[in-house]
Parts: C-alpha cells; structure tokens; sequence
C-alpha cells in the first residue's frame, strides 16, 4: 500500500533562511508520529506545508498517492487534513455548534441533518455536548481545545495535524486533551503531533521523529528513541527534560 | 409666534420635504455606496499586493488631502469640460460623497481587518474554506463588531457633508430652510428646524450602534 502521506527532499526557505532542508518523510495510513525538537527546528512548519499553509520551495510531496505542486487547489487537500493549533483558533463570534458545522456545510455542502448528527456525536465523544450553544469565550481553554479537534474531525479528514496543542493550557487541562487524541490514536487515525510532552509522546507514538535545524535527525519507535537516543542533539534534548521532570529536592537549611 | 411658526412650517411643509428627500436621498446612496467600496477597498489593501495598495493609496491620499467641496466643483464643473459629460448636481454630489466616504470607510475596514489575529485566517483555511467564505463568514464579520463605532462617525458626517451639495446647484433641505427664511424672516424657527431635523437624522444611526454593541458583547 502507498503511504498517506509522502515527502521527498521537501525544502522550504523564509527569505534567505532554510527552515526544511531535504525532507524524506513517509507517513503509512493509521500511523501516529510524534515530531519531537528544540524550538525553531521546523517542527511546526513541517506540519503547515502538509496543508499548504505554508509552501515548499524544491522537493516532492505526495498525499494519498497524488502530487501536490505549490500551485495545487489546497481547499480540496484541506478537506482531507484536519489541523488542530496551539492556541486553539476557533471563530468567536460563532456558537460551538457553528464553528464545527461551518466546514461541512458551506465547503463540503453537507445537508444539516447529516452534519449536526455527526458534530453531536463527536461532541458527546469529547464529553461537550452541553456546550453546544454556547460561545468560546464561555469555555476554558481546555474545552476550547477539545472542540478545535472536533471542528476538524467533523470534516472526515483522512490525517490529523495537532501542532502543540497542549502548550498554551494549564496543566490541569492538558490531561483532557491529550486523552482525545489518544483516543483517536487508538481508533486507528492517522496522527501527526508535534509537541513537548515526552511521556505524551511516548505513550502515543508509533514512531518518533526527532528534527534540528530543519533536517530529519534521527527516527525510530519510541522505546529506542527514548532509551537510546543515535544522535548527540537528541540526548542533549532529552537530557533537559529529563532534568526538568527529575530536579532534586532543595536542602533546608 | 408659536401658532404662526407650526403654521408656516405646515405651510412649508411639501416644499421642506422635497429637500428633506434630496438630503437623506444623498446621504443614504452616500451610505450605501461607502459600505460597499469600503469593504472592497478594505479587503484589497488586506492581500497585501504591493501594486494594488499603490493605487489605493493615491485614491486614499486624494480624497483625504482634498476638500470635498474642491471635488464637488471638480466633478460638477470640471468633468463636462474635460470629457464632456455632464451629471446632474444630485448625482454628482452622490458621486464625490460615495467617493469620499468610501476612502474613509474603507481604512477603517482596513484596521478592522488587520486587528483580527492571524490564526483566524488560518484556521478558516485549514476547514478548507474559499476566500470569499473566508471573508464572508470569518473575517468580515469579527471585523464589522470591531468597526461599528467609527464607521457611525463616518456615516454621521456623510449625513452633514451632504449640505455641501447646495454650492453645486442641489436645492437641499438646508437651501429650502434659506429660501424660506427669506421670504418670512424666520431664522430661528427654520434653523431650529434644521437643528432638529439633522439631529434626528442622524441620531439613530449612533443608537443602533450601542445596541449593536451591547448584542454582541453578550455573544
């Protein structure tokens, strides 16, 4: 079977600068990859160029078999991909059943029935049905998160795209989150995740993708990666968390 | 006094509305024409194409460095010996106030848009969403609650540019008011008239807006 997704010496510059230099990434159909790296590696444009958000400059990149030139019509790409960003996104001025319906109805033209069938079922899955009327600004921002994954998951998307979706909640509110994405880890969608919680990662991933400086460092499945990171850059990266997460106790004196 | 001031304005009273309609008619096709361009332009100088921002910004120069007044004589006197068409005054003060308003609406529609922060933008693109419903569903209308008041500002003094009108011939509310007062010689009632008579026109535009407002703070 041709893998889902295909990248192939995909590069991508801002002005002068590489920010994705000869990028090989093949992604199978029902594989969970984490993009693990420092800030500034490229992780999160990684994830952009896949729904042209962001354009490549050289290089291939194949979805569902099919080549996507800069000049692709995205909107029909864009229907396959859902994305979930950091700081959640979703339309203030719009009720929590308004901004999921909005893709399926006015890009997909979906009848009403259909959709809101679907977005209630979806919504009672992340345990926010109740909050169907209301307005973001009424939800935390863990709710918020949660129906940001709907809103994409309403859109039938064949992948998900989650770019640090937990880094702008309180720890309270991450645990709710990362349980949806598990969640649908295990119902077998494919999952691209960027993010900086490495238990998270650990316990999600098929394979763990660790980048710097643009460029595909090291991959392997997460029981390696973490045990026995190949490359120097990503023992010193695990290193620092692991010194955040293991700091000793302060004498008193 | 009383008695025979209702009595005059009664009197008055067809005449006074014929320029009662010439008045609110410029205004109100003023109005409409600003919102339109301006969004247009609004939205335009938001793709960020450096040679449509050029020409949009001589536009917007113009029409902010030029006195209205300046174009209505441009426009009325100008255009018939220049090119050789001739617009009727009403039509012509139409014209230069959409023209004008529609420089003004548009930057604010411009800042509006420009508030919105980015990741609006893309979280409608990713949904897969076309520009125009891109616009049309996301940015336009987070953009209209940030815009509402000064947008009244500028359709109020559309409303009172208006009077301008009269210099190019447009026997308006205000001429009707002079006429009278020149044959009666009462200014105070005609003016107290047209004081009320702009007020009114315009106060409701300003109500609507704190309602407006206060609607969608609760959403």
């Amino acid at each position: 079977m041709s893998p889902l997704i295909e990248l192939t010496r995909f590069s991508k510059n801002f002005g002068s600068v590489p920010v994705l230099q000869d990028v090989d990434l093949s992604v199978r159909e029902g594989e969970v990859v984490v993009i693990l790296g420092p800030s500034g590696c490229g992780k999160s444009t990684l994830l952009r160029c896949l729904n042209g958000l962001e354009l490549g400059h050289a290089g291939q990149y194949c979805f569902a078999g099919q080549n996507l030139p800069a000049n692709t019509d995205w909107r029909q790409v864009r229907q396959q991909i859902g994305m979930v960003f950091q700081s959640y996104h979703l339309f203030p001025h719009m009720t929590v059943l308004e901004n999921i319906l909005l893709g399926p109805l006015s890009v997909q033209k979906r009848t009403r029935v259909d959709a809101q069938q679907q977005a209630e079922t979806l919504l009672s899955r992340v345990g926010l049905l109740d909050k169907r009327d209301t307005y973001p600004r009424e939800l935390s921002g863990g709710q918020q998160q949660r129906i940001a994954i709907v809103r994409a998951l309403c859109m039938n998307p064949r992948v998900m795209l989650f770019d640090e979706v937990t880094a702008a909640l309180d720890p309270e509110m991450v645990k709710e989150v990362l349980e949806v994405i598990l969640d649908l880890a295990r119902s077998g969608m494919t999952l691209l995740i960027v993010t900086h919680e490495m238990a998270f990662a650990r316990a999600v991933a098929d394979r763990i993708l660790f980048m710097d400086g643009g460029r595909i460092a090291e991959q392997s499945d997460p029981e390696s990666f973490f045990s026995a990171p190949q490359t120097a850059r990503a023992q010193q990266f695990l290193e620092k968390f692991s010194y955040v997460e293991n700091m000793p106790k302060r004498k008193a004196s | 006094m009383a008695s025979s001031g209702l009595e005059l304005l009664w009197v008055s009273a067809p005449q006074l509305a014929q320029g009662i309609g010439r008045t609110l008619g410029i205004s109100l096709l003023a109005i409409a024409f600003s919102s339109v361009g301006g969004v247009i332009y609004g939205v335009l100088r938001n793709l960020g194409v450096r040679w449509i921002d050029g020409v949009l910004l001589v536009y917007l120069e113009l029409f902010r460095a030029i006195p209205v007044l300046v174009w209505l004589y441009l426009f009325f006197f100008g255009l018939p010996i220049f090119l050789g068409w001739s617009i009727p005054g009403f039509w012509c003060a139409v014209l230069v106030l959409s023209l004008w308003g529609a420089s003004e609406t548009g930057e604010v529609v411009r800042g509006a848009l420009r508030s919105i922060p980015r990741g609006q933008r893309e979280a409608g693109l990713a949904i897969g969403l076309g520009p125009l419903q891109l616009y049309g569903r996301v940015l336009l209308p987070q953009a209209l609650r940030r815009m509402t008041p000064p947008l009244i500002n500028v359709f109020t003094r559309l409303i009172k540019t208006s009077s301008l009108a009269v210099l190019i011939g447009v026997v308006d509310v205000i001429k009707i008011g002079q006429q009278i007062i020149e044959r009666t010689y009462e200014s105070v009632l005609i003016y107290g008239f047209l004081f009320v008579f702009f007020f009114l026109a315009c106060y409701p535009l300003s109500a609507a807006s704190r309602v407006l407002e206060r609607r969608w703070n609760h959403s």
